[in-house]
């Protein structure tokens, strides 16, 4: 078995809200991914996932709130860390995050030169220019991007350089753990197959030991990860391999989720997109029992009671009233 | 669909050009189009192929610098405000950003009413008002109930986009044009709005222009297809004709581009 780079165990995190009201966005979420194995985060939009991704980096600010549970990173605990401590021997060399909108991670005064000497002096200020240089240009290259990009200010690169830049800037301390939080939904599709393939190199060089990939498009979580999990309302609904998810969902939410995907194949006219009704629930609020259990259509009165997350064998688990059998069987004559 | 095909929206060498000098730039070059009425036109290509401003011509909201716009057979005149806001009551939009869409200090009830007043009911009882408002919301599955008295940024972008669905329901323009409708909302929602894009023109019979980057997109929604690249339009033809049998390598680069779970996703072509 290889080595678990990130472990994280029972996570709970807020937000305090100006009115004192404690709202959880992630709830008891326990998640494990190994050395060279990628894990992709599936769900609607408010359903907890940025969140769970900010909350993964050990570095709480105002409004979120860390509540419970630990983050165990290499066979690091950083859940006890000072936030300083955090920021210094933690962000960027251990974890590291690619935001959704690269547009507004860079500054738009610096040269991407500048910024990365920036992010390669706040943890080592030993180096100099002359050696911030070479480092940059070698990951450049052997990322696919065109050395001149140093030497340009973010406003002269298209949305997709800039992505990629930020990519490459974010890995260029060879974190363990990368964070892709939606890094292609504000690109159009030629542009998110690069990010995609620089992404897949990534891993493939080695520059970064394991990835969490966010993104509510199941098409290319199934190309880019090993494992999908699916969030709703700050649970984990199912967890499973990436084929496992897409080809054969257990919860009824996933599988509500799949049926939404749109690929250009051959017979995708004849069928109807099943789009879930209803939208997430308020989670200042949450319901008592199963989450999904309004919006569902397989509803049972044991819904209301408490619902806790199956392990199955391999590695796959669901949170759902009904068996394996139930919910297969329930599929078979609902479609 | 009748079997006569009846031209609502045609163009013949429509060019639109940028600055001049060196800063040159031509957004849209000698395009030639039919659009038919009833069908659901998708308009594809990447960023910067000039989807956006091909539509702003449509809707008459940048001047052409070249060729014209025939609206059901006759030649297209917005010369005045008076002829625009004629041809406007004819076509609507629906645009990428729902959040920039509404007007932010009016509230739903406020947007909708609009709508009727536009269509001539100002003089109609209130209660008739509320009940054809609740009809277009209960069309976009919202409950109207629950969207009186609130603006239009206390809702999800789902539900912003399903709102202006419902205003265009209540239009009933002849010509509705959907630029990236669904490229800022999730998956999920992504599927209601297509499914209601589908259903409004079919109960209606409206002309469904839908532009978009994704192909599968416009396979998904559209009876045909029209393939962008660098302002021509370099392929056009049925949906299935177009994404199943690609005669451009354009196109065939386009459907490349988007991630397949059924067919091997061939990343090295990039």
């Amino acid at each position: 078995m290889s080595k678990v780079m990130l472990e994280v165990k029972e996570l709970t995190t807020k937000y305090i809200t100006r009115f004192g009201e404690d709202v959880y966005a992630v709830d008891h979420v326990s998640l494990k991914v190994e050395e060279g194995k990628s894990l992709g985060i599936a769900g609607e939009s408010g359903c907890g996932k940025s969140t769970l991704a900010l909350s993964l980096m050990g570095y709480y600010f105002a409004p979120l709130h860390y509540t419970s549970g630990e983050i165990i990173i290499n066979g690091r605990n950083i859940t006890k860390l000072d936030p300083d401590d955090v920021r210094k021997s933690v962000l960027g060399t251990e974890i590291a995050y690619i935001p959704q909108a690269a547009m507004n991670a860079l500054n738009p005064t610096q040269k991407v030169i500048n910024i990365i000497e920036d992010v390669v002096k706040a943890h080592d200020s030993s180096k100099n220019k002359k050696d911030i240089y070479d480092l940059a240009k070698k990951s450049f290259e052997v990322l696919g991007l065109p050395a001149e990009v140093l030497q340009k200010y973010p406003v002269e690169l298209s949305g997709g350089m800039k992505q990629r830049t930020v990519i490459a800037i974010s890995v260029i301390l060879g974190p363990k753990v990368l964070i892709a939080d939606e890094p292609s939904s504000a690109l159009d599709v030629t542009s998110q197959k690069m990010v995609i393939k620089m992404l897949r190199n990534l891993m493939e060089n080695g520059y970064v030991k394991s990835m969490i990939f966010i993104t509510h498009e199941l098409p290319l979580l199934y190309n880019v990860t090993d494992d999908i999990m699916v969030m709703y309302a700050g649970q984990i609904l199912e967890k499973g391999s990436a084929k496992e998810a897409v080809f054969d969902p257990l919860h009824p939410y996933s599988k509500g989720l799949m049926g939404s995907i749109i690929v250009p194949e051959a017979g995708l006219r004849d069928v109807k997109l099943t789009a879930i009704p209803g939208v997430p629930p308020n989670l200042k609020k949450p319901p008592a029992g199963c989450r999904f259990a309004e919006r569902c259509k397989y509803v049972r009165p044991e819904c209301k009671a408490s619902v806790n997350l199956h392990e199955l064998e391999g590695g796959r688990a669901y949170r759902c009233v009904y068996s394996e059998d139930e919910l297969r069987e329930a599929y078979k004559n609902g479609h | 669909m009748a079997t006569e095909k009846k031209s609502c929206l045609s163009g013949s060498g429509l060019t639109k050009v940028f600055g001049f000098g060196r800063q040159r730039t031509v957004a849209v070059d000698h395009v030639d189009f039919d659009f038919y009425e009833g069908e659901i036109i998708s308009i594809v290509g990447e960023s910067g192929s000039g989807k956006t401003t091909l539509a702003k011509m449509l809707l008459g909201l940048i001047s052409t610098t070249e060729g014209d716009v025939y609206f059901q057979g006759q030649k297209r005149d917005i010369s005045s405000q008076k002829k625009k806001q004629e041809y406007w009551k004819s076509t609507q939009a629906i645009f990428q950003d729902p959040f920039s869409s509404y007007n932010i200090f009016n509230k739903v009830d406020a947007v909708l009413l609009d709508c009727i007043h536009m269509r001539g009911g100002r003089k109609l009882p209130y209660a008739k008002k509320v009940e054809l408002m609740a009809e277009a919301c209960s069309f976009v599955n919202l409950k109207f109930e629950e969207l009186t008295n609130k603006y239009p940024f206390e809702l999800s972008g789902g539900q912003m986009q399903r709102l202006m669905i419902a205003r265009i329901f209540l239009l009933k323009p002849k010509i509705l044009l959907a630029d990236e409708p669904t490229s800022m909302i999730d998956a999920c929602s992504r599927a209601t709005i297509l499914e209601l894009l589908k259903q409004l023109r079919d109960e209606t019979g409206m002309t469904l222009i839908f532009i978009t980057h994704d192909i599968g997109l416009a396979y998904y929604v559209s009876d045909s297809v029209y393939i962008m690249e660098h302002g021509k339009i370099v392929e056009h033809g049925s949906a299935d004709e177009v994404i199943l049998h690609p005669k451009e390598t354009y196109t065939q680069r386009l459907i490349n581009d988007v991630p397949k779970i059924y067919e091997e996703w061939d990343l090295s072509t990039v």
